[in-house]
This record gives structure tokens, C-alpha cells and sequence, in this order.
């Protein structure tokens, strides 16, 4: 019979087996017709028929043995013996898939945000060749940055632009933010602005329509857009372009140039992309402003190195000829010695990926800790379960199973557990997922992120699901396999009494069970502590009832030399509205990830602090008290003498123990930011500056009315004080659309901003909470069990105990004294490797160490409640057991 | 130098009985091993059959169930091309052992 035959015959076992069955009875059968031949009585010549033919099954199963097919065949039979077996245990079925696809589900949800924020490629024609160029080793500061990816100021592109040889292609882009929709009603999109070639490098067809293409680049009147295609679905109805199709945006009537396809959403992951408009060369432009993200398509035999390679020859030259004017030497000095290079940019460009990656790796450590005690749990179940079979498998390989058929039959059974455990936990991972992402969205942003199932999350799956099979599944087959069967079949159905080995293994598994719970609970509440502190946290300024509004007006409307006291009478008009407590103009905003800084000069002391330009009113605003001197007044005006208010680590850090009132500071030139020397008035409390972590920076205040006139821009950022938050912008925009028809206006909680910026310290503390908590729950089970287990054991000598007078209390310490030892070797065992897992957090806790002694030591004192809390139950079924009871069931 | 070649004895018996008798059941190639060794050379059947399995599924015989002489079903085996260019490999094989064994042997 051809293999192909076989393979075609399988699932119908019984033809196969029959065939050799025959086969050999038919040998069988021809020996004793021989033998009658050859003179022998029928009996005695089937007596040694088949004293010469030896075992038929022995026999059989070694020919089975040599057939590929055949072993096939019984693998399917053993698979279906094994659902047999599982159809009969429900319960514990049940338990074991579910417990898995719980704890692959965890796994898979985290993985798939891992793989979509950081592995998956752009949707783009071969992303390996796609590299971005960065200054080597960042930029420290120079200049002034625009945006989260800002590396290139124009005339840096420029240079690039014309020499790129490593490049087939190369192009440049910037987030930007465009409000399309009339002037009252206009809300805010993503865009991006693109270079001519953006598109055609990344190799982007138009869905409808054009894309943007080099010529585009010519006016820098923003006039022609292309759209996404969700965009062009949602906000135009998916109607077919033509050359007159456009949107209302900035105020004026924009041409709809084409439609993106479906497949292209944007280039930063984890951001929406609405809109892109083409590029352009201002006739103004700023060259200290890093405003762009360079990228092209590496040459066919061009390497990322040999990229750097090149630009980093060009560099030298690049940064001579594009310094941009108006600064010191020395800080030419710095931007001169920055160097080109290539990184990969395939995946794209993601702050998400920046801010969350050690969430997600930490994360991604948790679940599979989580999934390493459900492994123990199930391994307690899997030992527990073929105990219980001993019988069975004693039967078997009495009957000349082979060791090695019996573990492959454990073996499947396992698997097939964790297979059904992984497709439903890959289905579980789906939602939970998605459930991942919306916790990361705040009120302001959505993170647009496509969570699908690749080839990555199945390859993942599944070997999470194989680790899983060997971990829980191989103890109890060799367990299983190493009996005696004589032994075994004498000593009845409680199988073996003697084996003092598998309670060690059991308790072995409880004990690290407890270890790693032990790690789990320690990052579950140093995370939710550090959230804690993080939200309690005094930044040393009002938080509640405080709005950001951020106005503006078309540039051409005020002239520079008035623009100071339009703002000013902005502030006015705002603080004069009924209900609103007080107002102040500011250059930028506290807690909200600005930076604003100026080289200064502090007597001989060098160095920089940071500065902001506001309102007379901001310190009562913001309930900032003053420490000493005097506050801004009206008085402090552009043809007044420089006025500066400092912070107390500004006096520590460049005045040390003089008088601060009085003392003299020098800023250092910068484009639009003339030298000037300024005299500290007064001195404020310290408050943190731009996010609540980082440490306080000097901070310097100068009065509003004294912001250079070369900077001021058509729009200005205020803080509103007001008890009751909605009422206030209502009442601002009333007033303002009487007053400033062509104001554009948006407000911001300030509170639910700093909360906002806390997602990710909340998304930690709630999924360490989380996967705490069911390390506990597991904790308890797995415990229970083997408790309940052991006195089942041990029902006898308790029983003996109790008839010879042995106390209730004394039965309990007995099993109590079980737990302690078990809960002592976990503690113990847990501790080094909790300190050890901690290093890797301790950059993500805010105000407390990854050793605190008191989070540890809470986190000791919960597993010796869960541990007692496990124990007490079987402890007392253990000393209620009746002795007359447990002696005779014997 | 052949491989397995002690091991491979029992293949190059069962081979080269097929290629003597044509097509034989596996009771027909121990009874004629055993007749034409004079009963020096007993096969095992607990080693026949795998052995005869493995062979068929290396495709060296190919087999069919058909009627002895006796009027019994019995499962028959032929060889194939395949089978015979194995057995000739074997033959080959078997010589070089054979003269190096017995080269081990007379060295003194």
C-alpha cells in the first residue's frame, strides 16, 4: 500500500490496523498449518505458533512504529482519546483553557500593541530602504525646535536636498495642524506638510484625484491639499474629485488635489492624518528653526552605514554654510559641530513609541509572569489529574505501552490545552487590545493605531502557547511515566502513597508561584503608588478651576509695534467678564511640555535658565506666591528699565547667599531676542516647569510688555482662573465674537491637561493592579489546591493523630506550618528577584524608589493574608476530620 | 567504506529472497531463508515485518494481497526498480564487509 494511500486512509484507523492484523494472523495462521504438517496435534501446534511469534501487540505496535502514516494515525487517535478524556473532566477542562486563554490573551493584547507601536512596517512600496536623517546624538538645544520630530531648519534641508547621493529619492516633512471648517466653527485636523516628492518616494498612488507633486511647492499661499481617505469618506462623502472640489480651511477655500488610499495612514504611527499640503520656501524664513523630518530611499547597495558614512563627510560644510546668524560664537561653535547620520525609519516615526516602550516591555514582562503562575496552577491541575490516572496508565504499560507512547499521550493532551488556550486567548487579545489602546487616548487625542492580526502575533502566540505545553505539560508526563506499574496497581486508586517526590514538586510550584506573585504585587503597588503620588502632587500652582485659551488673529491685523497693547486689552477684556477671577498672558504655558530657554550671565556665572514672559497678573492667577520683592506692575513697559522675576532655584543656583532684589542678569543675543540686562525685582516660590516629573529648572519671568517686539507673533496664550470652567469659554467666546470677530480660539482644562499626560502612568497602574490582583487569586487556587491535596494525602496519620488525642489547634499548626514554610522559601526566593525586576521601573516611579522598603514590605505582609486566607479553609476540614470515619474508609 | 552494513543483513536477505522468488508473502521469505541456509539463518518475524514495512515505505517493494497455495489470503511482496537498485548497492556492500571481516579475522 503506497504512502499516499495511507495518508489517504487516515482517520479510518481500523482499515489500516486491520490490514496488518491480518497480515500477521495470516503468518500466524500458515506456521500452524505447517506444524500439523510437519506431525503436531492442532493444540500443540498453536501453542507453538505462537510461542515463536511472541507478543502480537508488541508485535503490531512495532510495525505500526515503522510506518509514517500509521503514526500519524495514532497521534490523531491519541488526540481524540485525549478530547474523550476531556469531554469526561468538564471542570477542569474549563478551568485549564480558560486559565490559559486568559494568560495568552494578556500576552497576545500587549504583544499586538508592542508589534503595531514598534515592529510593523509603513505601508509603504519596501520600508527597509526608507532611512531618516538625524543629527548624531540629537540636539541639544540649539535653535528653536517646532514639533515632536523637528531635526532640520530649511536651509539645512536645502543643502541636503541637493547633495544626497546615498538617496533615489529624498523628502522632507512636519506635522502641522490646519483648521478647516468656517472661523467660528473650525476645528482642528492633522496635517502634514510634505515635500514635492514626499509621496512618489514613499511610493504612494493616488486612491482619486492627484497627489502632491514638485511644482506644488512653488506658492507658499496654502491653496491645494490632498486628503486621507477616511477623511475624504467622513468629511466629503467619498465624492469623486474634480478640479473644483475644495474645502473651507484657514479661512479661505483650499483645492482638493486627490485622495491618499486606504492602505496609507500617515507616516508617525500611532497619529491620524487627515490632511497634506505642499512645502514651501518663505521669503521670511527663520534659519535657527528646526521645523522637519528628512527622509529618503536608499540606492540599491547603499547600507545604512555607508549612508552615515557619506553624510557624515557632507556635514562639516553643511553646517558652515547654513548657520544661522544672531548668535553667540560659542553657540555656532555647537550647531557647527553637529554630524549627519542615517537611521531606519521603516517602522516610522512614533512618539508613542518613544514614550511607552518601556511600559510595554514591562507590561509585556508582567503578563508573561502572570502567565508563568497560571502555568504552575496547571501543572499543580495536570500532576493532580494523572495521579489520579496512575491506574490507568499502570494498566497501560503493564499491557507493553511503551514510556515513550504514554508521555506523547500526556504530551498531546497538554497541547491540545494550550492550543485551544491560544486560539481563544488570540480572539481574548482582540478586544482586550483595543481596550489597551482607548486607555492610552485622552481627552484632547485619540491614538489612531491598526491592531490586526499578523503573522508576528500568530508566530507569538503560538510560542507563547508551546512554552506554555512544556512548562505544564512535561513535569506531570514524566511524572507519569516513571512509576512502577506493579507497585501502582497494588496500592489501589489513591495511587501511589510513597511518592514523597511529586508533594515536593507541588510544593516546589507553589513556592515559586509565590515568588513570582511576590515581584507582581511589589510592581502592582509601587506602580499604583507612583500614579498616586503623581496625581497628588503639588506643582506649587493652582491646578483646578485654571483654563488655557489659546487665541488668534490673522497676521496682518496688528501692526508689531501695537501688538503688546492689543494683547494687553485682550487680557482686560477677558478679566472683566463676570465670573472669570482673573487672567494673565503668558509665552508658555506651564506643565504642558513647552521649554523655553535663554543663555545667561549671573555676575561671572555661565549657564542658562529658563524663561517666560507674563502678564502683571500671572503669579495671582496661577496662586504662585511671591517670596520676595515686588510683582510686576503696569509700570513694567518696554520703555521702562528690564525687570525679572526669579524662582528660588534660579537665587540657589547663580546668587547663592546674596540678596537676590537688585542683582543683575545678562541674556545673550538670539535671533529676535536682542542682548539685554535685566534686574531682579522680585522672587517666587519654586514650581515645576514643564511636566511634573523633571526636576525644577531656574526659571526667570519677565514682564509681557517687555517681550521683544522683533518676536511677536499674531497670537497669544492666556490662563483664565474661574470656579466653574464651561460657563467661563462660553462667556470668553461670547465676548470675543462681539468684540474680535476673527479671533480663533481654543481651550484647554489646565488640570485635565496635567492629567492627560499622566495616561500612561495610569495605564501602568491599572494593569499592574490588575495582573496583581490575579497573580493573588491564582496564588490562592494554586495554594488551595495543593493543600486540599496533601491532607486528602494525609487523611490517615490525621485521623491517627486526632484518635490519639492530638488538638483541633495542633491539626491546624500542622497545616499552617506547611504554608509558613512554603510562603517563607517564596518570600525569600521573591525578594532578590523583585529588587532585581524593580531596576527595570524605577525610571517610570515618581517619588518613590523601586526598593521602598515599605511597598515591600506591604507586599509580604498580602501574601501572608492570601496564604492564610488559602489555608484556612483545608486547615479546618483537616481538624474536623472524624477519626473513626477517616481510619475505617481505609 | 559501507555504512550498517552488520544491521543492513537482514534488509539484504529479505531483498534478495524477493529478487530469487519473484513475489512472496512474509511466512514464504522465512521459510526460504531458513531452507536455503539449512535453518543457520532464522529470521525473527518480530523483525520481519517492521523491516518489510520500512522497505515499503522506502518504496524498494511494493505489495498485494493475494492467495497461497493453500488457499489462504496472504499480503505479497515484490520488488521494485527501486528495490533492486538497492539491492545491488547491498550485494556490493555486503562483499566489503565480508573481506574485512575476514581480513579482522586472519589478522594475526
Amino acid at each position: 500500500m503506497g504512502l499516499l494511500r495511507r495518508i489517504g486512509a487516515l482517520g479510518r484507523r481500523s482499515k489500516l490496523s486491520h490490514e496488518i492484523d491480518a497480515e500477521l494472523r495470516e503468518h500466524l495462521q500458515m506456521r500452524i498449518d505447517e506444524n500439523i504438517a510437519n506431525g503436531m496435534g492442532p493444540t500443540e501446534a498453536a501453542r507453538e505458533a505462537r510461542l515463536r511469534f511472541g507478543n502480537l501487540t508488541v508485535m503490531r505496535e512495532r510495525v505500526d512504529a515503522e510506518d509514517t502514516a500509521a503514526g500519524l494515525d495514532s497521534f490523531l487517535r491519541d488526540a481524540r482519546y485525549a478530547v474523550r478524556g476531556f469531554a469526561r473532566s468538564r471542570a477542569f477542562t474549563a478551568m485549564a483553557v480558560l486559565t490559559l486563554a486568559l494568560g495568552i490573551g494578556a500576552n497576545t493584547a500587549v504583544f499586538q500593541l508592542v508589534d503595531a507601536v514598534r515592529l510593523r512596517s509603513l505601508p509603504i512600496q519596501n520600508p527597509r530602504e526608507l532611512a531618516e536623517l538625524r543629527i548624531a546624538g540629537g540636539n541639544p538645544g540649539f535653535g528653536i525646535s517646532n514639533g515632536r520630530y523637528s531635526s532640520f531648519t530649511i536651509p539645512m534641508w536645502q543643502e541636503v536636498r541637493r547633495h544626497h547621493d546615498p538617496f533615489s529619492g529624498i523628502f522632507a516633512w512636519r506635522e502641522a495642524d490646519v483648521l478647516v471648517g468656517k472661523v467660528t466653527e473650525a476645528k482642528h485636523v492633522n496635517a502634514l506638510e510634505v515635500s514635492g516628492d514626499f509621496f512618489n518616494v514613499l511610493g504612494v498612488a493616488p486612491w482619486q484625484g492627484r497627489l502632491i507633486e514638485p511644482q506644488d511647492e512653488s506658492s507658499c499661499e496654502l491653496s491645494k491639499v490632498v486628503v486621507s481617505y477616511p477623511y475624504w469618506k467622513s468629511q466629503m462623502d467619498g465624492a469623486p474629485i474634480t478640479a473644483k472640489t475644495t474645502i473651507q480651511a484657514e479661512g479661505r477655500s483650499l483645492q482638493v488635489l486627490g485622495v491618499t488610499p486606504p492602505s496609507f495612514t500617515g507616516i508617525i504611527v500611532g497619529d491620524r492624518f487627515d490632511l497634506a499640503y505642499p512645502t514651501c520656501t518663505p521669503p521670511n524664513l527663520r534659519p535657527e528653526m528646526f521645523l522637519y523630518t528628512v527622509m529618503g530611499r536608499l540606492k540599491p547597495g547603499w547600507t545604512i552605514d555607508r549612508a552615515s558614512a557619506y553624510f557624515d563627510a557632507l556635514s562639516p560644510g553643511l553646517f558652515k554654510d547654513t548657520a544661522p546668524p544672531g548668535y553667540s560664537s560659542e553657540a555656532i561653535r555647537q550647531y557647527t559641530s553637529f554630524r549627519l547620520a542615517a537611521y531606519p525609519a521603516g517602522a516610522g516615526v512614533s512618539a508613542l513609541r518613544d514614550q511607552y516602550d518601556t511600559s510595554l516591555q514591562l507590561l509585556l514582562a508582567i503578563t508573561g509572569l502572570v502567565l508563568l503562575i497560571a502555568c504552575a496552577n496547571l501543572a499543580n491541575l495536570m500532576l493532580a489529574r494523572t495521579s489520579a490516572r496512575q491506574r490507568e496508565m499502570a494498566i497501560r504499560m503493564a499491557l507493553g505501552a511503551s514510556r515513550r507512547r504514554i508521555a506523547t499521550q500526556l504530551i498531546i493532551e497538554s497541547g491540545l490545552l494550550a492550543l485551544s488556550g491560544a486560539a481563544l486567548g488570540v480572539a481574548l487579545g482582540q478586544p482586550l487590545s483595543r481596550l489597551l489602546v482607548a486607555s492610552l487616548n485622552t481627552s484632547q487625542s485619540s491614538i489612531q493605531l491598526s491592531i490586526v492580526i499578523d503573522w508576528r502575533v500568530l508566530l507569538f502566540a503560538a510560542a507563547v502557547a508551546g512554552l506554555t505545553c512544556i512548562v505544564f505539560g512535561t513535569l506531570p508526563a514524566m511524572r507519569a511515566t516513571s512509576v512502577d506499574p506493579i507497585s501502582s496497581l497494588k496500592s489501589g486508586e489513591r495511587g501511589t502513597t510513597g511518592s514523597r517526590e511529586r508533594f515536593t514538586m507541588q510544593r516546589l510550584m507553589v513556592v515559586s508561584q509565590i515568588a513570582i506573585s511576590m515581584v507582581l504585587l511589589v510592581a502592582a503597588l509601587l506602580f499604583v503608588r507612583s500614579y498616586r503620588n503623581l496625581i497628588t502632587f503639588d506643582p506649587g500652582m493652582r491646578e483646578s478651576g485654571i483654563l488655557m485659551g489659546f487665541f488668534g488673529y490673522p497676521a496682518g491685523k496688528i501692526k508689531p509695534e501695537d501688538q503688546a497693547a492689543y494683547k494687553r486689552q485682550l487680557v482686560e477684556d477677558v478679566r472683566s467678564i463676570p465670573g472669570i477671577q482673573n487672567a494673565a498672558a503668558t509665552t508658555s504655558t506651564p506643565l504642558n511640555g513647552n521649554s523655553w530657554t535663554h543663555a545667561v550671565r549671573v555676575d561671572s556665572i555661565e549657564g542658562d535658565s529658563k524663561f517666560n514672559y507674563a502678564s502683571p497678573t500671572y503669579f495671582a492667577t496661577m496662586g504662585i506666591p511671591l517670596v520676595s520683592g515686588r510683582s510686576f506692575t503696569a509700570a513694567d513697559t518696554t520703555g521702562a528699565p528690564f525687570v525679572l522675576i526669579v524662582n528660588q532655584t534660579f537665587v540657589r543656583k547663580y546668587l547663592g547667599s546674596k540678596s537676590p532684589i537688585g542683582q543683575l542678569v545678562h541674556v545673550k543675543p538670539e535671533p529676535q531676542y536682542p542682548e539685554r540686562t535685566y534686574e531682579i525685582v522680585g522672587t517666587i516660590a519654586d514650581t515645576k516647569y514643564n511636566d511634573l516629573r523633571g526636576t525644577i529648572p531656574p526659571i526667570a519671568f519677565v514682564p509681557i510688555d517687555q517681550y521683544p517686539v522683533t518676536a511677536q507673533g499674531p497670537g497669544m496664550a492666556m490662563m483664565i482662573a474661574a470656579n466653574d470652567l464651561p460657563t467661563a469659554i462660553t462667556a470668553i467666546r461670547h465676548k470675543m465674537e462681539g468684540e474680535h470677530p476673527e479671533m480663533v480660539m481654543q481651550f484647554v482644562d489646565f488640570q485635565q491637561n496635567i492629567q492627560d499626560n499622566l495616561v500612561g502612568d495610569r495605564m501602568m497602574a491599572m494593569l499592574s493592579g490588575f495582573f496583581g490582583l490575579l497573580a493573588a487569586i491564582l496564588v490562592v487556587v494554586g495554594l488551595y489546591g495543593v493543600l486540599a491535596y496533601l491532607i486528602a494525602q494525609r487523611r490517615n496519620e490525621i485521623g491517627i493523630r486526632i484518635a490519639l488525642g492530638a488538638h483541633r489547634w495542633q491539626v491546624i499548626a500542622l497545616v499552617m506550618r506547611d504554608t509558613a514554610l512554603m510562603l517563607l522559601a517564596g518570600t525569600a526566593v521573591g525578594l532578590p528577584l523583585t529588587l532585581l525586576a524593580g531596576r527595570s521601573a524605577g525610571s517610570m516611579l515618581f517619588g518613590l524608589q523601586s526598593y521602598d522598603p515599605v511597598t515591600i514590605g506591604f507586599a509580604v505582609a498580602l501574601l501572608v493574608v492570601i496564604a492564610v486566607l488559602a489555608s484556612w479553609l483545608p486547615a479546618r476540614s483537616a481538624a474536623n476530620l472524624d477519626p473513626v470515619a477517616a481510619l475505617r474508609s481505609e | 567504506m559501507a555504512k550498517n552494513d552488520l544491521q543492513g543483513a537482514l534488509d539484504l536477505l529479505i531483498l534478495k529472497t524477493l529478487s530469487q522468488l519473484g513475489s512472496m508473502h512474509g511466512y514464504g521469505i522465512v521459510a526460504h531463508i531458513g531452507r536455503v541456509s539449512d535453518e543457520l539463518l532464522n529470521v525473527e518475524e518480530g523483525s520481519l515485518y517492521p523491516a518489510l514495512h520500512r522497505m515499503e515505505q522506502s518504496g524498494w517493494v511494493r505489495s498485494e494481497w493475494a492467495t497461497t497455495e493453500s488457499s489462504r489470503k496472504a499480503k505479497f511482496y515484490t520488488l521494485t526498480a527501486a528495490g533492486k537498485k538497492q539491492l545491488a548497492a547491498r550485494e556490493k556492500n555486503w562483499d566489503q564487509v565480508v573481506k574485512g571481516v575476514a581480513a579482522i579475522l586472519r589478522y594475526a
